[in-house]
């Protein structure tokens, strides 16, 4: 189990929240996820043997959100 | 593409500002034909970013307010109502431009502290060179130079030198602190003056600073009663809105009117109200060194009318100091002392040490005795020998049970001292009573103040519960006008004592330092924990954290919590009364689409501006606060000014 912290744009709209939380739910190998709206940031906890931060970082992009910096551990 | 066309959608809100500017030009020059042509160019410009963000956001199968305003756009630009179409995408935009400064400005306090994260540190390599490396590539043991105003890195322990440091990152407290070997420092502090050389002991994420930060972070987004209520308020209100939007078009068959009314009345200021008013409200804890662990710690903190305070550490400094020795013999103050510390060396019960503490403050060189046998007694005290000296030093009891006579005098005196709050300690050489001793911990400096000022904010009952002794208990409470105490207790009793609070009605706050606290901290409705001399487990325990262990920054806490509440109430207030506004507007034709967007947009501002006045919300009295003058020097009026408290 892995964990990834995500730094997006500076998020806006509580809504926005929901929509990426859904997109990375949806993920296999996505544990846990957590957005932080007033950090702009997203927590995730991950299985690194079925996804990658990459294609975590891919997702978040794909619904629009920019995604400035990941931190792993 | 796509994200080139959201990275410049600000550059694109002011083109179409241009392009409508134009338009209107051209239509006072009477070019109709072009007015319509930069209107549309203008249209076309602010509605890309926004209808690529509802497509995203339609392919997640999420409705958005920007789907919303897409087909609202596209509605007014079918039957030619360029005009409409242009202003209502430009004042989309440029209201999300606004919001996001705003905003921005909301969380800054939290952003000010990870801004004084440290960047980068000074290894000192084992030849003795000093290398510059990334603050997180420190591992744990490494050793670490930390020049004047230079930050330091991660937390550990100074291993040489001495310094004064400003841990105003992590405290909140500005006043810098003296350091010196063997003292924790913690990352993000900076050294004033002076020089030291440490040991790395928590780097990265383990810092006091780096959880400090993460608990702030996720305290902003834990959400409050009315926060989850107004969520499943808008959970409710978003599809009764559309049915009311539905209705108004069956009912005037204006599907004009119907797909305004759906987008004014988004509930935006609504939903943004109650968080925003938390985040500054939190933000601005956090940078007065209180942490509070969320909306619902928030509000449940400004119900509080009930405060329980365990004793030593919380309403005293923990650290017990000599605060008289009276002489019953011939011998001197110094010699005395110096026997008794000397003896003490035998023993490690705190006010053992406490004695020699004293002896080694007095320059006492009482290292010369030589101590030839010792042995203590717990719960009683000490028995010595030295340089052929019997010294006898402890209670009551070990007297009698060493046959030494305490003269009527002597005892009265004792109680006397006892009464006030002092621990009495007994002092004999060879039989005969020399001294006694008196040692207190002391009451925290603004413990009185603090008590004052909660009092004042609508706190209706102090209790204090302690461990200690009776006559202790009794003399801290009557100093500090505490009006109950219970002393002698176990930890298990200050729990029930909570739980009997709670059952009489109370809102009760609980705060106390050690880890004999953490369960009465645990049950009471709000636990506070002391930052820095508690431990993690009660920091993580707690509902909020004093970071200096100040009280001044409890009762700072306290009002703050009330001043949000207030503030997120008029939020509500505001955001409610806009949509009614508007709606019945909408409903009478009295308000296009343009300029309920406008009032709209304005409405969720207001919201944000009114949030932004927690930011600046002082402590009491501007205590905590430095000022830096235009002229660079301390403003110490600022700090000098007396602190009125209004009862």
């Amino acid at each position: 189990m892995k964990k990834a912290v995500m730094q997006l744009e500076t998020l806006t709209c509580p809504s926005c929240m929901k929509k990426i939380e859904g997109a990375l739910d949806k993920v296999e190998g996505v544990e846990n996820v957590k957005v932080l709206f007033n950090a702009s940031k997203a927590k995730v906890d991950f299985d690194e043997a079925k996804v990658s931060t990459d294609e975590l970082k891919e997702i978040v992009e794909k619904t629009g959100y920019q995604v400035q910096a990941v931190k792993t551990n | 593409m796509l994200e080139q066309i959201h990275q410049h959608k600000y550059h694109l809100a002011w083109i179409a500002g241009v392009l409508i500017v134009l338009g209107l030009l051209m239509k006072w020059l009477g070019f109709y034909a072009w007015r319509d042509g930069f209107l549309i160019a203008a249209t076309v410009a602010a509605a890309l970013p926004i209808a690529i963000k509802a497509w995203q956001a339609a392919r997640m199968k999420t409705f958005s307010i920007e789907l919303l305003v897409t087909v609202a756009v596209a509605g007014a630009f079918l039957i030619h109502e360029y005009m409409e179409s242009a202003a209502v995408t430009f004042l989309f935009l440029f209201g999300d431009y606004l919001e996001a400064r705003t905003l921005k400005k909301t969380r800054s306090s939290l952003k000010q502290l990870v801004d004084m994260a440290p960047q980068e540190a000074i290894l000192l390599q084992e030849d003795g060179t000093r290398k510059k490396t990334a603050a997180d590539r420190v591992r744990a043991g490494n050793k670490l130079v930390v020049l004047p105003g230079g930050k330091i890195p991660v937390d550990g322990t100074i291993a040489k030198g001495r310094a004064f440091v400003n841990e105003s990152a992590v405290t909140g407290e500005p006043a810098p602190v003296m350091k010196k070997e063997n003292d924790p420092v913690f990352s993000g502090s900076i050294l004033d003056t002076g020089y030291i050389e440490m040991i790395a002991e928590k780097v990265g994420d383990d810092t006091t600073f780096a959880k400090m930060i993460e608990l702030v972070e996720e305290a902003q987004d834990a959400k409050s009663k009315t926060e989850r209520f107004l969520d499943r308020f808008a959970n409710y209100y978003t599809p009764a809105i559309v049915i009311l939007a539905l209705a108004v078009f069956v009912f005037t068959r204006d599907f004009h009117k119907a797909i305004t009314f759906l987008v004014i009345a988004c509930p935006g200021a609504l939903v943004i109200g109650a968080p925003v008013s938390n985040v500054a409200g939190i933000g601005n804890g956090a940078k007065h060194g209180a942490l509070i662990k969320g909306g619902d710690v928030m509000e449940k903190l400004s119900k509080v009318d009930t405060l329980v305070f365990d004793k030593t550490g919380t309403l005293t400094k923990g650290k017990p100091e000599v605060t008289d020795v009276h002489l019953f013999g011939k011998r001197r103050e110094e010699e005395v002392l110096g026997l008794v510390a000397k003896a003490e060396t035998v023993s490690e019960h705190p006010l053992g040490q406490t004695i020699v503490k004293e002896a080694e403050a007095r320059g006492i060189p009482f290292n010369r005795y030589h101590l030839q046998e010792g042995e203590a007694i717990k719960g009683k005290g000490i028995a010595a020998t030295i340089d052929g000296i019997a010294v006898t030093a402890g209670n009551r009891k070990w007297m009698d049970a060493q046959g030494i006579a305490i003269s009527p005098s002597a005892g009265s005196y004792a109680t006397d001292r006892e009464k006030m709050g002092n621990t009495a300690i007994f002092i004999a050489a060879n039989g005969k009573l020399e001294a006694i001793l008196s040692i207190a911990d002391q009451i925290r400096e603004d413990a009185r103040a603090a008590l004052e000022d909660m009092r004042a904010a609508g706190i209706k009952r102090i209790v204090m519960l302690t461990g200690d002794n009776r006559h202790t208990a009794r003399a801290v409470a009557s100093q500090l006008g505490i009006d109950a105490f219970y002393a002698e207790l176990l930890p298990d009793e200050k729990v029930d004592y909570v739980k009997k609070l709670k059952e009489e009605g109370a809102v009760v706050a609980m705060a106390g330092d050690g880890m004999n606290d953490a369960p009465a901290i645990a049950t009471a409705d709000i636990g506070l924990a002391m930052g820095k001399g508690g431990t993690d487990i009660s920091i993580e325990t707690a509902d909020i954290v004093l970071m200096a262990d100040k009280l001044s920054q409890y009762a700072h806490a306290f009002a703050l919590s009330k001043k949000t509440m207030r503030n997120m109430k008029q939020n509500i207030a505001i955001a409610l009364s806009v949509v009614v506004f508007l709606l019945v507007g909408v409903l009478r034709g009295q308000v296009d689409l343009a300029a309920g967007m406008f009032v709209h947009e304005g409405s969720v501002l207001a919201v944000i501006l009114n949030a932004m006045r927690l930011i600046g919300f002082a402590p009491k009295g501007g205590r905590q606060k430095f000022k830096i003058s235009k002229m660079g020097e301390l403003d110490g009026d600022q700090l000098r000014k007396p602190v009125r408290h209004v009862k």
